[in-house]
């Protein structure tokens, strides 16, 4: 056995190549994970702010919103409220990693044990973004938005491209399929789809319209037909995708700004399993790093000294505060995730006669590889914490559950981390990383295309929480904004 | 396969456009915090960077939200259970006590707070002086020698080495390496690796022999081929060109007179520096060919350099019209109305030896009215004179005689300020664009 990859803080692009190196071994062959190539981006901290701000996309069209999150990040981070995150992680093909330049060298050995081989196999495994996502394609989807959203601009004025995006945004967390999956285009098909676009692009643009008054508007563009999606008019309602339903049937949006809400929601679908996973994917990178960086050591390939920062910076990340303590804020996925994970190992090949009962198919297989494996693949975070949080995780995190009815002065009690309270826990907890839950369920319930041209949309309250109030007309301006008739939003209470 | 990728030299400010499209967003509210802000900075910290803390409002991205606070039911899962057992209640905090109506629980409910960033002083000035100008600037006669600014032109064959556009040159001997056939490096040193290996083989047979002289001579033609086809020769080589092309400008001197007598106490002096440090800022912002003149007064008036405009102490008596006198004889002996746009800004807290006001006046009137395309008059009052004099009618020496010149002349303009919050309204009032002279 060599002696250790590194000793000094300092690192340089050899250094990281041979700690790549040994990392991937004992990820692919310890670990048996399936990745995505990976490309390695080192970068500071300034690009590190840019790439936040931009949603951690390493392209993507402008807006002001994105403008704000900048001024706001980078005024917490540098009055040190918040640290840089140590690295982001895009969900493509090569799987994209970014470091910071100024981490030390075990920082960069941790970071791409975490992104480049935890996240990108959860990235390529998990049920959820093997269905939703397409990892090849985003990047060139992402430069042709870019590019379409500011030729937009160009032609129809920059107030008008924002209003449109505006609205949009304001509707991402509706511009989703849930349930439905949307045809997924195949490669070639999406890429013919492009070039069409871009040829459209090119043919309508006339230098001339850009002499004219203010006013004129230039001949909107023709909607591109598309043999995929069944655009003959037919709603099918109800509908729960509210950018889905206003792109095809608005009866009064410019095909650009069809096109426009359309990018918007294939982003919100992008990202929409990332919500449905946080648990998930911070904890699968977490134990991925932690059992990586412990076999370095144990295999001499990193000092003491390396280590001991590694732990620092662990636990750190891992950190649960309790709910009465004044840094909690809400509960900590990597701490779950993490905490989760290592059990499912324990209980693969340490089991205590509970973990029997509760877990017969997993308990003392000794297969812990396999097992996680398997929960990776195959849950998301509401499902994975419904199958897999055990009462040992529920004791240590000391959990219990409240029950909240917004006329009453106080919280009520439900259940605790005791033999008759773990089941029902267990069950809230999941509950609360339903994003179907989490999210309001509105949809579009009737539009009188013929007639007056209202737009009905409705919110099926769950357990009778109703909209937040100021919000909810802010946003139905968006709506309107983009129907160009009336919206009305009714609220209809569980059962009725 | 992995790929490292040394991203940190890749351009930064990738964000600047979106931060553009943000402050141009939330104009208004920064207009509001950059004002705000700039009220209680010392007079040398105006136009630094600075940080402003901004409303959301204007900014906002609202999206639907549920509200378990204004109805309903729900459960939720908290970590770190000390002393619960089922069935205990927990008094909810007192946000939640609002039940969603008040403003605060809305607020709260919303998330989004107020928030603060740094701004830099381009940006500040942007806002700041965005809509204002120096209003009357006409064109000056154009003088004998007008302005010239030099602008690219092309490109040329001759010109100084500083000039020398390398893109094209290398271009151009690129192309004419590929015509002539000029042998590359790596050619010359290929055959040449031939050779040695040829000739380390130490073979004496005449095969090698020839080889070895065809070699040889290849070589040597490739290197006087070489020779005569250089790698850069001077019919490559371009420079940028440029021309000196006349631009017409407008010239305009700015006189800023101040009062730093007694009487003026260290807030007015504050208030008055305050003004001008505003006044010069815009000028030097907006206009890159505006003179401005610093004339301070007590009894006596002269003519001083910014620094000790702004930091110098000094005191006396008071005779306004001797800063007028000073102005007067600068303007001719500088300032020709015909190639100049003259204005003026004049603060003072209204105080002058008796009769000397009524001698302003004629001045003004007779001399230097006639001159000027604007001329602004200040007058610094403390708070409690600022509510006796609340009417415009009504005021000290000075002012009542200076609202006579006003009456006259429409481009006289008189303007009162108390506190350092209406510098700020005031220098917009005065000099604010207007449809008639855009």
């Amino acid at each position: 056995m060599s002696g250790p990859l590194f000793t000094e803080a300092e690192w340089d692009f050899a250094t990281l190549e041979r700690t790549y190196k040994a990392i991937e071994e004992i990820a692919l062959n310890d670990l048996k994970l399936d990745v995505y190539p990976n490309q390695i981006e080192v970068i500071s901290s300034e690009q590190m702010l840019d790439a936040y701000s931009s949603l951690g996309m390493p392209l993507l069209y402008s807006h002001w919103s994105f403008g704000k999150l900048f001024a706001r990040e980078e005024t917490l981070y540098r009055h040190g409220y918040s640290a840089l995150a140590y690295e982001i992680v895009i969900n493509s093909s090569p799987c994209i990693s970014y470091l910071l330049e100024e981490n030390t060298m075990t920082m960069q050995a941790l970071v791409m044990a975490h992104a480049a081989f935890g996240h990108n196999h959860f990235f390529k495994n998990n049920y959820l973004f093997r269905q939703w996502t397409n990892a090849e394609g985003i990047l060139d989807y992402l430069a042709f938005a870019k590019k379409y959203i500011a030729a937009c601009e160009e032609r129809h004025g920059r107030g008008e491209v924002e209003a449109i995006l505006d609205s949009a945004h304001a509707l991402m967390d509706q511009g989703v399929f849930r349930y439905r999956r949307p045809p997924k285009p195949s490669r070639e098909r999406a890429a013919e789809k492009r070039r069409k676009r871009s040829e459209y692009e090119e043919e309508a643009y006339n230098e001339l319209w850009r002499t004219l008054p203010a006013g004129v508007e230039p001949p909107a563009a023709p909607p591109i037909i598309d043999p995929e999606e069944d655009f003959d008019g037919d709603m099918k309602l109800p509908e729960e995708n509210l950018l889905y339903f206003l792109e095809k049937h608005s009866p009064s949006l410019k095909a650009w700004q069809r096109e426009t809400l359309r990018i918007v929601r294939n982003l919100a679908q992008y990202f929409y399993p990332q919500k449905q996973t946080k648990v998930m994917n911070e904890g699968c990178a977490t134990f991925v790093h932690h059992t990586i960086m412990n076999l370095l050591y144990d295999r001499g390939l990193i000092g003491e000294g390396s280590i001991f920062e590694f732990l620092h910076s662990h636990t750190s990340v891992v950190f649960q505060p309790d709910f009465d303590d004044k840094r909690f804020s809400g509960i900590n996925p990597y701490a779950l995730g993490f905490a989760m994970m290592s059990d499912i190992k324990r209980v693969c090949t340490e089991p205590t006669s509970e973990d029997r009962d509760w877990f017969p198919q997993i308990a003392g297989s000794g297969d812990w590889v396999g097992a996680l494996k398997d929960a990776w693949e195959n849950y998301r975070d509401e499902s994975f914490i419904e199958q897999y949080l055990s009462p040992k995780v529920m004791r240590d995190f000391r959990m219990f559950a409240l029950f909240d009815k917004a006329d009453e002065a106080a919280y009520r009690v439900s259940s605790i981390h005791n033999e008759q309270g773990f089941r029902r826990v267990r069950a809230a907890l999941a509950r609360q990383y339903d994003v179907g839950a989490a999210d309001p369920n509105i949809q579009v319930t009737g539009a009188d295309l013929k007639g007056n041209r209202k737009l009905q949309l409705e919110h099926r309250m769950h357990r009778g929480i109703p909209l937040h109030a100021s919000t909810r007309e802010a946003v139905l301006q968006h709506v309107e904004r983009l129907w160009g008739h009336e919206v009305v939003l009714e609220e209809i209470a569980d059962g009725a | 396969m992995t790929h490292f990728i040394d991203r940190r030299l890749n351009p930064k400010g990738k964000s600047l456009a979106n931060r553009q499209r943000f402050l141009r967003r939330a104009r208004a509210q920064i207009r509001e915090a950059v004002q705000k802000s700039l009220k209680d900075a010392a007079v040398a910290d105006i136009g630094k960077e600075r940080k402003v803390r901004i409303s959301t409002k204007g900014t906002k991205e609202p999206r639907f939200r549920l509200d378990p606070r204004a109805g309903g039911e729900h459960d939720f899962v908290l970590p770190g259970n000390k002393e619960f057992t089922p069935g205990d209640e927990i008094k909810k905090p007192r946000t939640a006590d609002a039940g969603g109506t008040g403003k605060q629980a809305a607020d709260y409910a919303e998330g989004e707070d107020d928030f603060e960033f740094t701004m830099t002083q381009d940006e500040i000035l942007d806002i700041f002086f965005e809509d204002l100008e120096l209003p009357n600037l006409v064109r000056t006669t154009l003088k004998e020698t007008p302005s010239k600014v030099w602008k690219r032109a092309g490109i040329t064959t001759a010109g100084s080495p500083t000039q020398i556009n390398l893109i094209r040159t290398m271009r151009n001997a690129f192309g004419r390496r590929l015509a002539l056939k000029r042998p590359s490096l790596s050619e010359l040193e290929k055959l040449q690796a031939e050779l040695e290996a040829l000739e380390e083989q130490r073979s004496d047979s005449d095969e090698t022999r020839e080889k070895i002289a065809a070699l040889k001579e290849r070589i040597a033609k490739m290197e006087a081929k070489r020779k005569w086809i250089g790698f850069i020769d001077p019919v490559d080589v371009r420079f940028n060109a440029f021309t000196e092309q006349p631009v017409p400008t407008s010239q305009a001197v700015m006189f800023c007179l101040m009062d730093v007598s007694g009487s003026m106490g260290e807030r007015e002096k504050d208030l008055a520096k305050r003004f001008y440090m505003l006044l010069h800022l815009f000028l030097k912002r907006r206009y890159e060919k505006v003179d401005v003149v610093f004339i301070r007064h007590t009894h006596d008036a002269q003519e001083v350099d910014e620094q000790e405009f702004f930091y110098s102490r000094q005191s006396g008596g008071t005779i306004v019209s001797t800063a007028l006198e000073k102005m007067l004889e600068i303007q001719k002996e500088r300032y020709a109305t015909a190639d100049w746009n003259i204005y003026a800004a004049q603060a003072s807290d209204g105080y002058t030896q008796s009769g000397d006001a009524r001698r302003c006046v004629e001045m003004l009137n007779g001399e230097i009215m006639p001159l000027c395309q604007y001329y602004a008059y200040i007058e610094i009052l403390d708070e409690r004179e600022m509510e006796v004099f609340a009417s415009e009618d009504s005021g000290a020496e000075l002012w009542r005689a200076y609202r006579t010149v006003a009456e006259l002349w429409p481009n006289f303009a008189t303007k009162r300020i108390s506190k350092p919050a209406d510098i700020f309204p005031v220098f917009h009032d005065l000099f604010k664009k207007t449809e008639a002279s855009a």
